[in-house]
């Protein structure tokens, strides 16, 4: 046991429970914490140029590698900067532990300088938050912030640390708990007996079964338990946006993406089949449209770990809480006392009417001979990225194309922000990415707009030297909006134009960085090569696309999940 | 349908707003809350009525148990419970006939007379809501209500089933 400052208790604390990379900015009510990362090298400190970008940069970290991700910021507008990201990863289930200073405590509630009530202002947004009232309390309050951070269903979690109990002038007792477990917080992890049972009956019954698989399997690192029960069903696959990559997408019983824009045959297969079996997949209204309409004819089996998603929007007939890897593996252990030796017999039809919904080959476009379509630089990158690439994205068009034509053949390799929708968010996560993974090829797809969110993060990438790649998508306009107000609004393009460019090779020169503009198709692979031959720097593709494209399948508002239409002209 | 809630919960600064937020997030009333430290110093036990169908109970019951501060939380109603309120409320009294009225129905009520002025009658009466609700139909009747406090309900369940650690 050591005698130490707070200040330096806060770095010791985050050096016990083996953080790496915190991200953050420095200011009055956190200088002594600053300090006291000077110190040392145990804990690398990255130095963001926007506290938003500090939030996204550990989420993207977090994702990538199912660690949490650290964020350090001052007070008052420090604090409230990161909230963006702190809700970002909250939508997503992603764990994060936000450091904020905050006023000394003597102060607290006076209006002081740069005071904001942190824990108040983030409390719809946080899993949980601390105020530390004491320096002694340090060690405890960051070790349980981590606990729940990533534990249970993840998410962020805020410590709020006013000036004066980290003050280096006084030393106190350093002692890091050897026990985090709380009375009152108790995740359930394994699936009831009962429930199991009930759910390996149902699926062996099932004539149309299908495994709908979310962001749950992803944070449970379930990958290979999730595979190995599809192939021992023989069941199709469909995945939600955040679930990309947990089942992959180059395997044969991969239907796609599900929902709003989702593939023809993944929403036929749902709304037709008899059981879904739901793992950590929660429901969302950019999945089951109508919920009056949704998938009539199926035994919904919904396997989550937080009990409040299970029978939120759609009745769960066997409700099953516990983690995905937990519940796979009791379903495979059931599995083995029934008889599941002939499901290839079993699903013939299932799978004949199936593959007749995928030939209707939804995805296809036409890409015509000059103006680049956006569907065609994904598909550019995934070839120049032998489709092994981190792709992160932003928030509009762009991240529908990419996650429909980037078929993602591992988990943690998709990051995006797919509850919130935050633009601003794609840039940030790379670097985050990157910091994880320094050895792989971090990408971001983007869009004009999107870009222009968290642009200042470039200065970032030169000071740690990020090789990140930028594909952006330029369509000069706020593509989604735009597709929007082409179908509802009868094209009257309200605020979705931008008029003012900015030149953003000349902007990712400024920044020093390279970049490449592409404005004819018979340039893209060209460029292509050249951005992925740049190893060591940062590339910024401007790569001007169709303006007019949109983004389809696309569910029809009110209908049923399979309710879609197909292109401009076609609709089922 | 009406509800009652008992949560129990770590006796900690922001567990309350945290249980608060959860019902202003999400859109569900409050009509009432109780809330005081149990005889385990540590904990404090909410009484919550509201208004929800079984859907919205539901999920009132879940994401109040997600909280981290929250260790146990039950519907009372549904099972047999007993409840109880307190309200306190003060009249003026002008003349010789309110002042009787007004004990007259303390009796029938078995409410108590807390402090007595010329002009005021201060009472304190316990029961389920709806009984303190008819007290103070017949107070405003018989006597002018100068302001009243309610407690808000708070709940047990009957027998041996109790909301422990
Ligand atoms: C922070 C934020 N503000 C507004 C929106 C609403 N919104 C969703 S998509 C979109 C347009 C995105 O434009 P761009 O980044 O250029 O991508 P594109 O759709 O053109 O591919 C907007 C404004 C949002 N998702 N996030």
């Amino acid at each position: 046991m050591k005698m130490m400052s707070g200040a330096a208790m806060v770095v010791e604390a985050l050096k016990d429970v083996g953080v790496t990379h915190l991200f953050g900015y420095p200011g009055g009510a956190v200088l002594d914490i600053y300090d006291a990362l000077f110190a040392q090298e145990h804990v690398k400190h990255i130095l963001v140029r926007h506290e938003q970008g500090a939030a996204h940069m550990a989420d993207g970290y977090a994702r990538s590698t199912g660690k949490t991700g650290t964020v350090l910021v001052t007070s008052g507008p420090g604090a409230t900067n990161t909230l963006t990201g702190i809700a970002t990863a909250y939508m997503d289930s992603i764990p994060m532990v936000v450091l904020s200073g905050q006023v000394p405590t003597q102060l607290i509630g006076e209006d002081a300088f740069q005071e904001t009530d942190m824990v108040g202002c983030s409390r719809p947004v946080v899993k949980h938050s601390f105020l530390v009232k004491r320096a002694v309390d340090i060690p405890k309050a960051i070790a349980q912030a981590y606990y729940i951070a990533n534990s249970g269903r993840p998410g962020p979690v805020v410590v709020d640390l006013p000036k004066d109990i980290v003050n280096v002038q006084e030393e106190h007792l350093y002692e890091f708990p050897t026990d985090v477990t709380m009375r009152s917080y108790n995740p359930t992890l394994k699936g009831h007996g009962k429930q199991i049972k009930k759910t390996v009956s149902t699926l062996e019954n099932a004539k149309r079964p299908v495994l709908y698989i979310g962001g749950g399997a992803i944070a449970a690192d379930a990958s290979d338990l999730v595979t190995e029960l599809a192939e021992k069903l023989n069941a199709p696959v469909v995945s939600t946006l955040m679930g990309l990559g947990a089942f992959s997408s180059v395997h044969e019983q991969f239907l796609g993406m599900l929902g709003m824009h989702g593939t023809f045959e993944a929403n036929k297969t749902m709304h037709n089949a008899d059981c879904i079996l739901a793992l950590g997949a929660r429901f969302d209204d950019r999945v089951t449209n109508n919920v009056d309409k949704f998938c009539p004819h199926a035994d919904i089996i919904h396997v989550d770990i937080d009990p409040a998603s299970i029978s939120k929007t759609i009745n769960a007939h066997i409700p099953v809480v516990g983690s995905v890897d937990e519940v796979v593996r009791q379903i495979l252990a059931e599995m083995a006392s029934h008889d599941f030796s002939d499901q290839d017999t079993k699903l013939t039809d299932w799978w004949e009417q199936i593959n007749d919904w995928r030939s209707r080959q939804c995805l296809r476009y036409n890409q015509g001979d000059t103006t680049i379509k956006p569907q065609r630089v994904i598909e550019s990158l995934y070839k120049h990225t032998n489709g092994d690439a981190y792709v992160s994205s932003d928030v509009g068009q762009h991240q529908m194309f990419a996650a429909l034509y980037y078929p993602f053949a591992k988990p943690r390799r998709w990051i995006n922000s797919g509850g919130l929708g935050t633009m601003g968010f794609g840039l940030p996560a790379a670097m985050g990415v990157q910091f994880a993974h320094p050895e792989a090829c971090s990408v971001v797809v983007t869009g004009d707009g999107s870009i222009q969110m968290n642009i200042q993060e470039l200065s970032t990438c030169l000071q740690y030297n990020l090789p990140v790649k930028i594909i952006s998508l330029n369509n000069r306009a706020l593509g989604m909006v735009r597709q929007w107000q082409d179908m509802i609004y009868k094209g009257r393009h309200s605020s979705s134009y931008m008029e003012s460019m900015p030149d953003f090779v000349k902007l990712a020169e400024a920044y020093g960085h390279v970049g490449i503009k592409v404005d004819t198709l018979d340039e893209l692979d060209g460029a292509m090569e050249r951005c992925f031959a740049e190893k060591d720097r940062l590339v910024f593709m401007d790569i001007a696309v169709d303006q007019n494209e949109h983004v389809y399948p696309m569910q029809i508002k009110f209908g049923a999940m399979d309710d879609m239409r197909l292109s401009k002209t076609e609709r089922t | 349908m009406r509800r009652i809630f008992s949560v129990l919960m770590e006796n900690a600064p922001g567990a309350l707003s945290r249980i608060m937020g959860v019902f202003s997030q999400r859109g569900y009333n409050v009509d009432s809350l109780c809330v005081a430290p149990t005889n385990d110093k540590s904990l404090s036990r909410l009484t919550i009525i509201t208004e929800a169908d079984d859907k919205v109970a539901e999920q009132i019951l879940k994401q109040v148990n997600k909280l981290i501060d929250v260790l146990r939380v039950t519907e009372l109603t549904g099972s047999a419970h007993v409840e109880r309120e307190l309200m306190l409320i003060k009249v003026a009294t002008r003349t010789e006939v309110a002042r009787a009225e007004v004990k007259r129905n303390v009796d029938i009520f078995r409410a108590r007379v807390l402090d007595v002025t010329s002009q005021h009658y201060t009472m304190e009466i316990t029961g389920t809501s709806d009984k303190l609700t008819a007290f103070a139909d017949v107070m405003a009747d018989c006597a002018d209500i100068t302001e009243s406090a309610r407690t808000g309900v708070c709940g047990l369940s009957r027998g041996d089933r109790a909301l422990r650690p």
